[in-house]
């Protein structure tokens, strides 16, 4: 480690959004001809660092040398004259153009079209990241299109690329790929690169070094052949500390005594009907596997927590089940307690999206409209609104649910986020439906919100529903949950009950590696 | 919802959202106020344009309010008019909910005349029952037309903006087409006659005919407006009052939330696309039976582009859009005559938009302004609650 003077020296930023500090006091170095992998869960800061190093945005405290010499922050201009080439998550590439075109975009030199024909080819050639020049964008995978990305970044001549998940689309052999072509490019080139992850098997198998965020620190960094998967698990997810000192604020722990106290979520496994995902496959515009056989089984009393690093096929799940999208393949089916089966109906389910304004309400209408949405016909006799009983249920509804309007006539978007995703819970579950879809439902809300959010979710499942938790947040998961599945993938990588967890084990499996 | 939301804050303690809610008694005078500034804005430059075009202003001004609402005569006109206007209004209402654009008005209307003439020619029965076979006619040729576009909309995704446009000149290309061949429908003049017929339908029966309600010396008012605001005021309880209305809505402003809540988006989708253009077919099937009796490819002369546009305005609210059309109406009538006094057309156009304009912004202005005190009563009542 006595290499002189890093390519990538962070010192000491600390960068805050209001009371949330997002990095604290980060420190390391990235070196020419190394790959550092960066890992965390969502929300460690990774991406809030990144987009200081990349002048996206400034920082509180700290300061940042690209070889030797001081960046001017929050200056996205001077950071890439600097040297930093950043490969976001999202691509940002116009799908109808060609990739020559794509990749001079937002330059403000007159462009020659066979030259830059010409530059692509060569990056390709030079880099390994072959890619047509005239093909249009639109028409390219995903990994293609990140190699467009990629030859973009180099144009502009940078020192240290960052890659921002550069996973997340690509598929097992793209990623590969990709990690050969970064190989090359550091060791062969000389420069150096950040591999922004929280997939454990990536960080082992492509860098060099490895610097682990948990709550926007650094909770260590070494080089990746020192360590291995369940100690980087334990590092991202900083649990075995505080296992036995927090357990039982955390809802979980080894002791007895905690278990107790959960006992009643666990005895209400009553006898019930079964919502039964056998098989679902739903295939993307490129013929990935969105879910690739996915199977479940949520039972009443339950509260099964699907665990998972996001876009592993969790959104296209719930997408499935609220009927916004058509599964390829597979059965959604309601098991009655006597084992009879039959096809899930709208009726059976209370569903509570992960963007509310999606799909969860309707900003333009009303608060009392969007509290009887789901059950106009109960409000109505024949085809006629009862006016009355609307305005009723919904006086009931805000009062029950705490939810702060100016009145059940103000419309929707006029409410705060908190009081509007009480309008979805409240609408979802005053109807008692057997079954509840919670996608990431606690996303954005503070924590009174929280709270409450999770007390509804448990009373639910005290009442007798069966409650399908869909969430990134680990610490949600292991709050609730009384079995937790993790979905890699599209597929469930396995199951376990909540007395059984392992942090570990949940630490590998939701990066992927089955245990 | 600002009279509400006083009833529900407590008396005794004075929000500050009160304060900007009770301003909005304000409103009515505010409004009355701009209309009266937008319209005398407009006349400006109404008088400008005229004086330019050696028109005097003052007798211009004068033919176009006699020829609308000055005597009994031009009040008829002008609701006859207001008829076909208001029809297509509410079908276009009725899409506009759906946040779908139906454009292709021009085209199911005369598609909807053109079916209403055959059951008019032909329909045998007592006379109640074929002026309903005629309306119905028209109605269903209109909603078979833009049926075309929600097809094409569910099968192939096209958009209907593009189906609807290009349906219109595909429909008079059609009844061109139909109305210059003997054969088909093209008018049989009585023998011995030496003219060439035109291209146009023969005259539906009297019996096909709706009924006059006044008539006098050079004017006859017929039913079709009764038709039409019956229509538009159940169209305004459906819209607002039923379950199919509010799924409309809903559909209309989340597609996504409303097929999750149980609502079937091809169903409602290409149902409210027929049913717009059902409505601009009938508006064809009234104009036909009130007052054309005969069709031609010209039939249509801009009623579905005014309809279209007095939905607009009227916010897709078929009960304002009453009043909204009955100004159509009257633009139009009272141009006609501005027209007969020897101003060009043009600038008789001219003068109809400007007297659209002065009515529309205002309305336009208040709209936003309701929308923008909602958005001050977000940030006081989070503010409040973030206190509490």
């Amino acid at each position: 480690m006595n290499r002189p003077s890093p390519l990538l020296d962070i010192r000491h930023v600390t960068k805050a959004f209001g009371p949330v500090v997002a990095c604290d006091d980060i420190s390391f170095e990235v070196h020419r001809g190394e790959i550092m992998g960066l890992l965390g869960q969502n929300g460690a800061g990774k991406s809030t660092l990144m987009k200081v190093v990349a002048g996206v945005e400034s920082s509180d405290l700290g300061e940042i040398l690209v070889d030797g010499k001081p960046l001017p922050l929050g200056d996205p201009a001077a950071s890439a004259r600097a040297g930093i080439g950043m490969v976001h998550q999202h691509f940002s590439l116009v799908g109808r153009l060609t990739v020559w075109q794509n990749v001079i975009l937002g330059e403000k030199e007159r462009f020659d079209p066979q030259r830059a024909i010409r530059l692509v080819r060569e990056v390709g050639e030079r880099f390994g990241l072959v890619v047509d020049p005239m093909a249009r964008v639109e028409d390219l995978s995903a990994g293609l299109r990140q190699r467009v990305e990629i030859i973009k970044c180099l144009r502009g001549d940078p020192k240290v690329i960052i890659l921002d998940e550069p996973t997340s689309v690509l598929t097992g052999p793209e990623s590969t790929k990709l990690f050969e072509v970064l190989r090359n490019l550091v060791s062969e080139h000389g420069y150096a690169a950040v591999l922004i992850s929280h997939r454990l098997s990536e960080i082992l198998h492509a860098t060099d070094r490895v610097t682990v965020l948990r709550s926007g620190a650094v909770v260590g960094s070494m080089n990746t052949v020192d360590t291995d998967a369940p100690s980087l698990a334990n590092m991202m997810l900083g649990r075995n500390v505080s296992l036995e000192r927090d357990g039982a604020a955390l809802g979980l722990g080894a002791e007895d005594e905690v278990f107790e106290g959960n006992e009643v979520r666990v005895d209400t496994q009553i006898p019930g009907r079964t919502l039964s995902l056998d098989s679902i496959v739903v295939k993307g515009e490129h013929g990935n596997h969105l879910l690739d056989e996915l199977s479940l089984e949520v039972r009443a009393g339950e509260i099964v927590g699907l665990a998972g690093v996001e876009g592993n096929g969790q959104g296209v799940l719930v997408e499935v089940l609220s009927r916004l999208t058509s599964a390829n393949g597979g059965r959604v089916e309601v098991v009655d307690s006597d084992g009879t089966r039959r096809a899930v109906a709208l009726s059976d389910l209370g569903i509570i999206p992960a963007d509310r304004h999606d799909s969860g309400c309707v900003l333009d209408m009303s608060v009392a409209e969007n509290l009887v949405m789901n059950d106009i016909h109960e409000v109505a006799r024949g085809q006629l609104l009862k006016r009355g009983d609307i305005e009723a249920r919904a006086v009931k509804l805000i009062a029950e649910f705490g939810i702060a309007a100016a009145s059940h006539h103000a419309p929707m978007w006029t409410l705060s986020g908190g009081n509007q995703q009480k309008v979805v819970v409240a609408r979802e579950l005053s109807r008692r439906p057997a079954f509840i879809i919670a996608e990431q439902p606690t996303r954005g809300l503070d924590v009174g919100a929280m709270e409450y959010m999770w007390h509804r979710l448990r009373e639910a499942a005290a009442q007798g529903a069966g409650v399908l938790l869909v969430s990134t947040e680990l610490d949600e998961i292991l709050a609730l949950s009384t079995r937790i599945a993790v979905i890699f993938r599209g597929r469930i990588l396995g199951e376990m009950s909540r007395d059984d967890v392992e942090l570990e084990r949940l630490g590998l499996m939701m990066g992927g590696q089955a245990a | 919802m600002t009279a509400a939301s006083q009833e529900s804050s407590p008396p005794t303690r004075r929000k500050p959202t009160e304060v900007l809610v009770s301003g909005a008694t304000g409103d009515g005078a505010l409004f009355a106020g701009l209309v009266l500034l937008a319209i005398i804005a407009a006349l400006g430059v109404a008088t400008v344009v005229l004086s330019l075009t050696n028109s005097p202003p003052g007798a211009a001004f004068r033919s176009m309010y006699d020829g609308s609402l000055g005597s009994v005569r031009s009040i008829v006109t002008t609701l006859n008019h207001t008829a076909p206007i208001l029809l297509v209004a509410i079908g276009a209402s009725i899409a506009g909910r759906a946040s779908l654009v139906n454009i292709g008005q021009e085209g199911q209307f005369v598609m909807g005349a053109t079916m209403g003439v055959v059951a008019g020619l032909w329909f045998p029965g007592p006379r109640p029952l074929v002026i309903v076979a005629v309306l119905l006619a028209a109605a269903v040729g209109g909603g078979a037309w833009s049926g075309i576009a929600a097809v094409l909309r569910q099968v192939s995704k096209v958009n209907e903006v593009i189906t609807t446009l290009l349906l219109n000149f595909v429909a008079f290309a059609l009844v061109s087409f139909l109305v210059n061949r003997p054969y088909l429908l093209q008018e049989t003049l009585p023998p011995g006659t030496n003219d060439a017929p035109s291209p146009q339908t023969d005259p539906i029966r009297l019996a096909a005919r709706l009924p006059v309600l006044v008539s006098g010396s050079g004017f006859r008012l017929h039913s079709g407006i009764v038709i039409a605001v019956i229509l538009a005021i159940l169209g305004g309880l459906v819209i607002s009052r039923t379950v199919f209305g509010f799924r409309l809505r809903l559909f209309g402003h989340n597609p996504r939330a409303a097929t999750r809540s149980g609502v079937n988006r091809h169903l409602y989708g290409s149902g409210a696309l027929v049913l717009s253009g059902a409505f601009a077919g009938l508006a064809g099937g009234v104009l036909l039976s009130g007052v054309a009796f005969r069709v031609n490819p010209g039939l249509s002369n801009n009623y579905g582009w005014e309809g279209l546009l007095v939905a607009l305005v009227a916010g897709f609210s078929p009960i304002v859009a009453i009043f909204v059309a009955t100004l159509f109406g009257a633009l139009r009538a009272g141009g006609g005559v501005l027209a007969a006094t020897g101003v060009n057309s043009s600038i008789v156009g001219v003068v109809q938009a400007l007297v659209v304009l002065a009515v529309m912004l205002p309305s336009l202005y208040m709209r936003r302004r309701r929308r923008l005190r909602q958005a001050l009563l977000i940030v006081q009542t989070n503010s409040h609650s973030s206190d509490a």
